[in-house]
């Protein structure tokens, strides 16, 4: 899919890496300063839970056009260990890496549209939108 | 690369001109504490004005470095937050509330030096 770019994350580096796509595409659809922030940061975040959780998956941008709309969804995908209880996971200051890595209600309270599906031993996969205003 | 601290007086002066990556940010924090140490420095200011935004692994960074200097007694003012970084941080959920903070690096120098009650 054209719309769609990634950047397999396996190191710290490649945080940067989907950071900086995710950032270059958002100021492509004309996202302001603020908006362009909250994507970057929600894909830090992202990145850093597969590198710190999962050890590698991917990060991948997408480019969405909705009747007169456009947005930008990030989908963050992994192989690893998976979540068990996800409504743990989306309570505010939950961690198991001592504060590293992110609140998930973080990265959704940056985004419009948040979606998480996972489970023990099957990966997860996490999808979130930003619509353009 | 290296973030450069610079000594002025007793205090010193740190500006972070671009993006922060997870060792860039590791490194600073302990030149930092190695400077306050070598310089017998009591003040240190941090101007972020470059930055766009902060996630929370860079927040946890620079609130720690802050306590780690707080132990060696030197104080430390953040400066330059950005609007964007400041929404962000607190729609994360980061409040860094016991962090003294100031406008621009003016205002952060005149911060530090009430706080070091002279």
């Amino acid at each position: 899919m054209t719309n769609q770019s990634c950047v397999k994350i396996f190191n710290e580096w490649d945080i940067v890496a989907a950071r900086q796509l995710g950032r270059n595409v958002a100021k492509e659809l004309g996202f302001g300063i603020v908006d362009q922030a909250r994507i970057t940061t929600a894909i830090s975040e992202l990145a850093r839970n597969i590198y710190l959780y999962a050890g590698q998956g991917q990060i991948c941008i997408e480019k969405l056009y909705d009747g007169g709309k456009s947005g930008l969804k990030i989908i963050s995908i992994d192989s690893g260990p998976g979540i068990s209880d996800i409504r743990q996971v989306m309570e505010d200051g939950f961690s198991t890496s001592g504060g590293l890595g992110a609140g998930l209600p973080g990265v959704k309270r940056l985004m419009d549209e948040f979606s998480i599906d996972s489970s023990p031993g099957s990966g997860t996969d996490i999808r979130a939108t930003k619509w353009l205003r | 690369m290296r973030i450069p601290i610079l000594k002025l007086h007793d205090c010193l002066l740190v500006s972070i001109q671009w993006e922060l990556d997870d060792h860039t940010a590791l490194q600073f924090q302990e030149d930092l504490l190695h400077k306050i140490h070598e310089t017998s420095a009591n003040g240190v200011v941090i101007d972020i004005t470059s930055i766009d935004f902060i996630d929370s692994f860079i927040a946890k960074v620079l609130g720690d470095v802050i306590s780690m200097s707080k132990l060696m007694g030197a104080k430390v003012v953040i400066t330059g937050i950005q609007p964007a970084v400041a929404i962000t941080l607190i729609e994360l959920g980061i409040g860094l509330e016991d962090v003294l903070t100031a406008l621009d690096l003016e205002k952060g120098l005149e911060k530090l030096q009430q706080e070091l009650g002279d």
